[in-house]
């Protein structure tokens, strides 16, 4: 089988990683290995992950290899198939991205005292687990790369761990990871007591009768979306993600979601195999209120990292709404218009990997030179940082869905995928669809609002602070790791047949349908349900925009070319200063008095002792009281409970023990 | 059942019920008492062209009548009616502003689809257009009952008891061509009845507690520890 | 064939560079004389534009490249979206290029960009249009999406060529979607194209200005290419209100009658959208700018109630 090779190189892509890990043992001693033998290393082994990937999707088929470790009567098994390939893409690409701008960030903290072989290591640790999982064919090895993936980030998260908060982020993050965990277990249990074994292709012949299935497909439901963040058990995501230094918030907003993403499509769409309208319309529901509270969430910081954390939520909402889509439409035996959905759901995975990792390297480009992470005292960067700026608003257009960007494409496919829900025979169902397609509107509406707030604050105006006004271009590894993912976020924008052409595969292996017709048209058009119904000439429109603007600025700006500077309207009055200038959360502020109901929010001027007014906003995740605190509550109590057995005599301990062999005895006889 | 296949009258009778349940919405979201009467007073004479449509599609003479019943009682002595009361107790340039509008529609708009989730599987085959339109009335029913549940002013809520009255005429009509005369009398007695003596309470209920707002009403509990 | 086909679509991509400042200059004198007023000929928009382009354009010290972009990509967006509308006749490739979905997305790049503009300088009135603008438009779109989608559904298709070919066929048809689906639409139109009761064009009082506000800053070339992009928009939502729900009259071949008969007929339809305008614009007082959430929800209410009304009333079986 061809792809052996692929499998040759996804492991070439595991070797490196934890070669990567080895090393930066070293770096205790020689801080300038990680950043000149650790982050390479890093940076090829992505490259080979990605390799393998796009070998696994050109070539189709699939390649199964045993490893000797593991269960003595279930050795570890790979296997690399189309949607694996897929995913191994995007972590691939970020990563590599990552590799590339780590050298440059990580200079920063070889003067400092964090441990820099806790970055280096874990950071390879976490991308070893990240592979593992995709390529894990029995329940056993993805429960083991799974819990490495969530550990690693863990201590990734817990690095700065100086500041309380950080440490109360990354515990949060440790315990919903491990709720989750535990779901997914249970949801592998289910579906291995059917199938009478823990590997991937027992669970694939077993037929679960629809009660069981449910169970096991609302168990994966929760705990990947748990992982994923999706609302309302998102909580722990903007407070874990953005503490991390900033390469590896990327991979984890950028990447690690997916895998939980990757998770859910292996579990639901490959294992289970059968689809249902009540889960289709349940990922739906959920996946909307996602995509609409998190970016709304979004809007209302002014924390540049946080900001893009709930970014996250809402772009996995988006994915979800796509899954979701696709499930309804299989249920009732629309493949075709099941397979667009699916396509629009795997193409906003990649884009919203690309520019989300994208965005974080921006805002750790931010951090690198004006150490700033606050919005309303940041601006006028595009002039002190151009490339930095230039890249960022790629990202900025691409996130917020604006043609001729790679944002656009995915959520296009999602539209064209809602509007057929005309043939759908429940009228309630459709009645939902374009319900649903409404959130995503508004959604994505939101989130240009979101973006040009974050631009237009951050990069355009005048500086804000006097740290940011001293800001310096970044170093060249990091303007490269940005330059790769804007290109490509250019590239998936502009040539959607082409990637869609590769992504086919991943539906033809999974569902058994693939996406002929869209491509049918010749790689100009992008027809998904037929040329009748939708075209969209992306590579034309893309050609006539730049062509156009360039032919404007040329023929218009020639003979006058000359722009006179003078100051900025005053209105009469005094020069208008930094401060005057609106800040994120003046921006933002229509939208927070419209959608009030939603946040939890406390607002208050108070009279100084000086009389003067203080102003303070604080507006909060209302998830936080409705689930989180009677989680963290209920933990607290039990553990006070289990304290009761810590009398500290190693006696008692030992009769527990005993009681717990001989229980477990007798439940095995 | 594609509108192509419809006549013209049966279209034009889905278009007015579309019509009817977006009244509906605005008599739901109205914070001016006066624009409100107005708006059901549109429903009405929506309603009584909806009957008149039946009339004359199924030939039925006595259904008329009760279009022009409808629009004599529904589309102008009773919002006249009302409209005299709301000046005479001077609530003319009262608004009551509801505390999430979006929210209520969104409730409304969720009523819509479970009133169509609900109608689907019980109305007979046959009628192959008008089931449609039975579920419109039921969501006109649910809205009005909706209105009655959120708003406080007791004029809002009658004028909320006077659409859902609407919605049940509207679905009798398209369901099965009409109730019996006498039934429709009947009907129209009780309404008008009903609307008197809401009228009389109207000035009972300001008259012992000074306002028309019903959450006022709760001072009417005895209580056992008041001194 | 072919060729003359890609002549029809050049020639209508042209005329809407050229008609855009015709609408407003109409509007305006409708206004000028329901105010009793004698009002400036409906050619000034074109001698201001034309004076705008000779002047010397200059920028604020603390304006960055962003700036001196901002306006030819504002346009050249706007100007793109426009030209996937069928205008004067229906046949029209670019309308398979950009279906309405791209033209939605088009227009919202060229507000991303105007509002980057308008917070370019760094002054306070920028900054607040930017808002606004961002705020109003994002309640905005999924009316206009929703409305447009409403339309999409009955025509089985996102192509605006299809879809006025489609209402042409099934004429006969009445639709209580299509009845909510334009008056969403034109509330819609109203808000984006920031007339009154959402905007008021005509304004310089700080408070009340959403679009005026981000271009503030802006002169010369610059500013021409600015305001015409807006007379652009305000014709492009004419032609869909006036082409998609109204259809008749445009022509339906590439031949050179059925062209200069559809060009009569839009100018004729235009002209009644613009007197029409002109007498809301009369009658009404600008809204405060808290009131355009309850505008804007209404106008999603009624998209959302055409959509319904589509998927229960009329495919309902």
């Amino acid at each position: 089988m061809i792809s052996v090779d692929a499998l040759w190189w996804a492991g070439l892509a595991i070797a490196l990683a934890l070669a990567s890990a080895a090393l930066s043992l070293l770096t205790a001693s020689v801080p300038r290995l990680l950043r000149v033998l650790v982050m390479p290393l890093f940076a090829l082994s992505a490259l080979s992950a990605l390799i393998a990937g796009l070998l696994a999707l050109i070539n189709g088929g699939v390649a199964v290899a045993e490893l000797p470790f593991g269960l003595p009567w279930l050795h570890w098994q790979v296997r690399l198939d189309a949607l694996a390939g897929f995913f191994l893409c995007v972590i691939g690409v970020v990563s590599f991205a990552v590799g590339l701008y780590a050298p440059g960030y990580v200079r920063g903290f070889e003067q400092g005292r964090d441990p820099l072989p806790v970055l280096g290591g874990f950071g390879g640790l976490f991308l070893t687990g990240m592979l593992l999982v995709v390529l894990a064919a029995d329940a056993f090895l993805f429960m083991v790369a799974w819990e490495l993936m969530s550990l690693s980030s863990y201590f990734l998260v817990a690095f700065h761990h100086d500041h309380a908060a950080n440490r109360r982020a990354a515990f949060l993050y440790l315990l919903m990871a491990h709720i989750g965990g535990l779901a997914i277990l249970l949801g592998f249990g289910v579906m291995a007591s059917v199938g009478g074994s823990f590997a991937f292709d027992a669970m694939r012949e077993a037929q679960l009768p629809f009660g069981w299935a449910s169970v096991a497909f609302a168990l994966a439901f929760i705990g990947f979306g748990m992982k994923a963040g999706l609302v309302p058990l998102h909580a722990w995501l903007p407070e874990a993600h953005p503490v991390a230094p900033s390469h590896i918030s990327a991979l984890m907003s950028g990447v690690m979601l997916k895998v939980a993403v990757y998770g859910f499509i292996r579990v639901v769409f490959d294992l289970l195999g059968q689809f249902h309208w009540q889960w289709g319309v349940a990922v739906l529901i959920i996946g909307s209120i996602s995509a609409l509270m998190g970016v709304l969430y979004a809007l209302m910081q002014h924390d540049l990292k946080r900001l893009l954390a709930y970014h996250s939520v809402e772009n996995i909402g988006i994915i979800f709404i796509g899954l979701g889509l696709a499930m309804l439409f299989y249920a009732s035996g629309h493949t075709v218009i099941g397979t667009v959905a699916f396509v629009a759901a795997l193409y906003h995975t990649i884009n919203h990997a690309l520019f989300k990792g994208l965005l974080f390297l921006g805002a750790g480009a931010i951090l690198h030179s004006a150490n700033e992470r606050d919005l309303d005292k940041m601006g006028g960067l595009l002039r002190r940082m151009p490339w930095t700026g230039l890249f960022f608003l790629i990202g900025c257009i691409s996130i917020s869905a604006l043609p001729p960007f790679n944002g656009f494409i995915s959520e296009w496919l999602t539209f064209q995928s809602a509007l057929q829900a005309w043939q759908l025979e429940s009228g309630v169902l459709r009645s939902l669809v374009p319900i649903a397609a409404a959130m995503l509107a508004l959604t994505g509406a939101l989130a240009a609002a979101c973006f040009v707030k974050v631009y237009g604050v951050a990069f355009l105006g005048q500086a804000r602070s006097r740290h940011v006004r001293r800001a310096r271009p970044v170093p060249l590894s990091m303007r490269a790791g940005q330059g790769v993912l804007a290109l490509l976020c250019l590239l998936l924008g502009v040539l959607p047949t082409v990637f869609i052409g590769l992504i086919n595969a991943v539906p033809q292996q999974v569902l058994g349908h693939g996406l002929v017709q869209a491509t049918a048209q010749g790689w100009l058009w992008l027809t998904p349900v037929s040329p009748q119904t939708a075209s969209y000439g992306a590579p034309l429109v893309a050609i006539a925009l730049f062509v156009a603007v360039g032919l404007g600025l040329w023929l218009v700006g020639r003979g006058v070319r000359r722009v006179r500077r003078c100051d900025a309207w005053d209105c009469g009055f005094a020069p208008p200063s930094a401060a005057m200038q609106y800040t994120a959360t003046a921006f933002a502020q229509p939208i927070r008095r419209v959608f009030g109901l939603l946040f939890h929010i406390d607002e208050r001027v108070e009279p100084q002792q000086n009389g003067h007014l203080r102003h303070s906003l604080q507006v909060s995740d209302r998830a936080w009281g409705l689930f989180y605190t009677p989680v963290v509550r209920a933990v607290e109590k039990t553990a006070r409970q289990v304290i009761r057995l810590q009398s500290g005599n190693v006696r008692v301990y030992l009769g527990w023990t005993l009681g717990t062999l001989l229980v477990l005895l007798w439940i095995m006889a | 059942m594609s509108l192509d296949h419809l006549t013209l009258l049966q279209q034009f009778m889905v278009v007015l019920a579309a019509v009817v349940l977006f009244t509906s919405f605005v008599l739901l979201q109205q914070s001016r008492l006066v624009a409100a009467v107005h708006a059901f007073a549109w429903q009405g004479a929506l309603v009584a062209m909806v009957t008149a449509i039946v009339a004359v599609a199924g030939d039925q003479l006595h259904l008329f009548f009760s279009a022009a019943l409808t629009l004599g009682l529904k589309a102008l002595l009773i919002p006249w009616m009302l409209h005299r009361l709301v000046r005479r107790l001077e609530l003319d340039r009262h608004s009551e502003t509801l505390r999430h509008p979006a929210l209520v529609t969104m409730a409304a708009l969720a009523l819509v689809i479970f009133s169509y989730w609900a109608v689907a599987p019980i109305v007979q085959q046959e009628l192959i257009f008008t089931r449609n339109i039975v579920a419109v009335s039921l969501a006109v029913v649910l809205i009005g009952l909706l209105m009655m549940v959120i708003r406080t002013q007791a004029v809002a809520q009658v004028l909320g008891f006077m659409s859902m009255e609407n919605g049940l005429f509207l679905a009798a009509v398209s369901a099965t061509g009409g109730m019996p005369l006498v039934v429709e009398l009947g009907v129209a007695f009780d309404v008008l009845v009903a609307m008197v003596l809401f009228g009389v309470f109207f000035f009972q209920i300001r008259e012992s507690i000074d306002s028309l707002d019903v959450d006022r009403m709760n001072r009417l509990t005895e209580r056992v520890d008041e001194p | 064939m072919n060729a003359s086909l890609w002549a029809l679509t050049l020639l209508q991509v042209l005329l809407y560079a050229a008609l855009a400042p015709l609408l407003v200059g109409w509007v305006r004198k409708i206004k000028a004389l329901l105010q009793n007023r004698k009002g400036a000929s409906v050619w000034q928009p074109y001698r201001d534009l034309y004076k705008l382009f000779g002047k010397e354009a200059r920028m604020a010290h603390t304006a960055s490249i962003l700036f001196r972009a901002a306006p030819y990509i504002v346009f050249v967006a706007t100007w793109l979206a426009a030209s996937a509308i069928p205008l004067i006749a229906i046949p029209m490739p670019t309308s398979a290029i950009a279906d309405v979905i791209v033209i939605a997305g088009l227009l919202a790049l060229a507000r991303f960009f105007l509002a980057l503009a308008g917070m370019d300088v760094g002054t306070a009135f920028g900054g607040m249009g930017a808002s606004r603008e961002m705020f109003v438009s994002a309640l905005a779109e999924p009316a206009m999406l929703m409305a447009v989608f409403t339309l999409a559904m009955t025509a089985h298709s996102t192509n605006l060529a299809s879809v006025v070919e489609y209402q042409l066929v099934n004429d006969n048809i009445l639709r209580p979607s299509y009845m909510f689906a334009l008056a969403g639409l034109m509330l819609v139109a109203i808000a984006e194209t920031g007339r009154i009761p959402a905007d008021n064009p005509a304004t310089h009082l700080e408070l009340t200005m959403i679009h005026e506000a981000m271009i503030l800053e802006y002169s010369g070339r610059h500013l021409a290419l600015m305001e015409w992009a807006a007379q652009l928009k305000l014709l492009l939502y004419g032609v869909l209100l006036a082409n998609v729900f109204f259809p008749w009259g445009i022509g339906q071949g590439t031949g050179f009658a059925a062209a200069s008969i559809g060009l009569v007929v839009i100018v004729t339809k235009l002209a009644l959208l613009g007197v029409a305008l002109a007498v809301s614009e009369t009658v009404l007082a600008k809204m405060r700018v808290f009131r355009v959430p309850a505008f804007l929800n209404l106008a999603l209410l009624l998209a959302l109630l055409g959509l319904l009304s589509h998927v229960i009333l009329e495919v309902g079986a």
